[in-house]
């Protein structure tokens, strides 16, 4: 009897309480049950839909995903376009902000957590920081496209090949040409810095709160400075925390795709920046990296959403658009899967 | 043991740094500044040569005509009701979706799953949170527009266009379900054990455990989780310029297309329109309405969270 009941509170009801006529306390177990049931729905619904999320996009590449599709440019014809120009593309623009972003990022949680006091202006910056946070990537759009592209403009007539500097007038420095494009990736990069740069210091702020203050005091007390305190303890200590939150705020930077088309990136392009098309061109032409900053590039996410809008009446496009998905989806896969490892690793080193 | 010229010279360094650091910190509120600066000199008052949008356009044009069409001749139409109305829609919808959802998978996980089996959900909810928009955009019109709504609603007989709010608000509520799930969770989660055991002890079945013990302890934290999650969807930018369409129709039907604030961004910046047509401006304006719009949505969310937090020793 008991057990078509069911259980109240977690545990087997006694069989005289439940025999009784009671129907009032069957029919409360039965909506606690049906509750259950309802939560357990609700969150396994979720799973559903990641299963079903991801076989459509694997069915709808079949046919289009072969290895020439990251080795191939942008073409009209579905069958022979490729990912490779927004492959690099993402691949400069994460290496640009993350050179941007971490020190900017982590120097600012750093100040946040150590060496501020807790004055009206540090409460401004901290409540700042969280708002900061739920604003929309569109908005950082608007800001790159109205603050950094005019800087381009203005480097643009500096590196026109026929400015001449006068050095403390001793020589004459006549700055080279650079081709240098609005929608660039430096632009690109400084717009998505600024996208991921409140998690990366709100991450990077938790990850300082969990280095226990015994640590900070005992180096203070063996006479280390503040700085040399922070440098040396505080943060190795709290290396593997940062980098999770550093790597996951990256990854947001591979998926975003609406701060770059405000600025202005190329939707279609058939150019990888710097003309860097292959790893090995790294190494034999390194002299060609210098020009990538300054170059126009797309992203991955910018691509799979032309794709994705292409007007064709067959739906040719749609499997090209899969198949670029994919690839995004395994390129965040490897980076997230880097983020797991290190925190894997450092759980089971540190011990406080 | 460091001479004391050592130490002058270390201590303007540690002086040195903390100011370089200062500087880190004190850049977000520059930015701050500077998107609430871009979008004022542009669409309220420009200083110097520019006129601003408002100056060409009125406010009262802006907020009480219904018509968007930017491009309309030579002034062109600017309400933003069409454009304001599809974003509501989009995340009305949304929240339908990801609230129940959202809240369902928070109780689960905190009052009902074992702890290997919340193990397992956490990094699904992550994985799902953590999926660009754009692919989300292509699921909605490869996948949901055309295998599950339109059947669906065929055999109503309704008949539902390739771009649709619907399908863009049921992405974006699977998109924000994790938020919610997972910030409720925390709030869940902090309601005391004893609340439980008391309530338990009393006879209650573990429904009235949740529903009218934990619920109501964490309700304040719940509520600031939705409003977190609307205003995520109010912005929300890829998935919506996709599966909903560029055609700002001031419509409440969610089987045809709309615009909606952000998708309207998205198109005027792809567009070959001059840099300061009016049709370009126009984007500022609607910026400037989205960031007031998420903005005040988030400071309400912290308020509640703040204000009606119950605290337990």
């Amino acid at each position: 009897m008991s057990a078509t009941v069911g259980e109240l509170a977690g545990s087997v009801v006694p069989v005289s309480f439940t025999l009784g006529a009671d129907g009032q306390i069957r029919q409360r177990l039965r909506l606690s049950r049906g509750f259950m049931w309802l939560c357990r729905l609700a969150t396994y619904a979720s799973l559903l839909v990641l299963a079903v999320l991801l076989l459509s996009i694997v069915w709808n590449s079949v046919g289009r995903l072969r290895w020439d599709f990251l080795s191939s440019h942008y073409s009209m014809q579905p069958d022979r376009c490729g990912i490779l120009a927004g492959l690099w593309g993402t691949f400069w623009l994460v290496l640009l902000t993350a050179a941007f972003s971490i020190p900017v990022g982590v120097g600012s949680a750093v100040y946040l957590e150590e060496l501020a006091k807790d004055t009206w202006l540090m409460r401004v910056i901290r409540l700042n920081l969280s708002n900061l946070a739920g604003v929309p990537s569109i908005v950082y759009g608007i800001l790159g496209l109205t603050a950094f592209r005019p800087l381009v403009i203005q480097l643009q007539s500096v590196f026109d090949g026929r400015h001449v500097v006068n050095v403390l007038g001793l020589f004459r420095l006549r700055l080279l040409k650079l081709d240098i494009y609005d929608g660039s990736v430096l632009i690109g990069a400084m717009t998505m810095s600024l996208v991921i740069l409140p998690t990366v210091i709100i991450a990077s702020q938790e990850a300082l709160r969990a280095v226990p203050s015994t640590i900070r005091v005992a180096s203070l007390a063996l006479g280390a400075t503040r700085w040399q305190t922070i440098w040396r303890q505080v943060l190795p200590a709290s290396l593997p925390g940062i980098a999770t939150g550093v790597i996951l705020s990256i990854s947001r930077a591979m998926g975003e795709a609406a701060p770059l088309m405000m600025i202005g990136v190329l939707t279609v392009a058939s150019m990888c920046p710097g003309g860097i098309e292959s790893p090995g061109q790294l190494l034999t032409e390194p002299g060609r990296v210098l020009a990538v900053p300054f170059d126009q590039f797309t992203a991955m996410p910018v691509e799979i959403y032309d794709w994705s809008k292409q007007p064709d009446p067959q739906d040719r496009f749609t499997g090209v658009a899969a198949s670029g998905i994919l690839v995004l989806l395994a390129v965040l896969l490897t980076v997230n899967a880097a983020a797991m490892i290190v925190r894997y690793r450092a759980g089971r080193q540190l011990r406080w | 043991m460091p001479t004391w010229a050592a130490q002058k010279i270390s201590r303007r360094h540690e002086t040195l740094i903390r100011w370089v650091l200062f500087v880190c910190a004190a850049l977000s509120v520059l930015t701050t500044a500077a998107i609430i600066f871009v979008l004022l000199s542009n669409a309220v008052y420009a200083p110097g040569a520019k006129t601003a949008f408002f100056e060409r356009v009125s406010l009262w044009q802006f907020l009480t005509t219904a018509r968007w069409k930017p491009t309309d001749g030579p002034g062109g139409h600017f309400g933003i009701w069409p454009l304001l109305v599809g974003t509501l829609q989009v995340a009305v919808i949304a929240s339908l979706v990801s609230v129940p959802a959202g809240l369902g998978a928070a109780i689960y996980m905190s009052e009902y799953a074992h702890p290997r089996e919340r193990e397992f959900l956490k990094p699904v909810l992550e994985i799902l949170a953590g999926i660009p928009s754009v692919v989300y955009g292509f699921f909605a019109l490869k996948f949901i527009t055309p295998w599950v709504l339109k059947p669906v609603f065929g055999v109503l007989g309704l008949e539902i266009s390739i771009f649709n709010s619907l399908s863009a608000g049921i992405v974006v509520g699977i998109m924000v379900t994790p938020l919610i799930a997972s910030l409720s969770e925390d709030v869940i989660r902090a309601v005391p054990r004893s609340l439980r055991e008391a309530a338990f002890a009393l006879g209650s079945t573990r429904f009235d455990v949740s529903a009218r013990v934990v619920v109501p302890a964490a309700l304040s934290g719940i509520l600031a989780s939705f409003l977190l999650a609307f205003s995520r969807a109010v912005g929300e930018t890829m998935a919506v310029a996709i599966a909903a369409g560029g055609n700002p129709l001031l419509t409440l039907n969610p089987l045809r297309g709309a615009q909606t604030m952000t998708g309207f961004m998205v198109h005027a910046s792809t567009g070959d329109s001059a840099a300061d047509s009016i049709s370009r401006m126009s984007m500022y304006a609607v910026g400037i309405t989205l960031f007031v719009m998420t903005l005040s949505i988030n400071l309400l969310s912290g308020w509640i969270m703040r204000r009606y937090r119950e605290v337990y020793q």
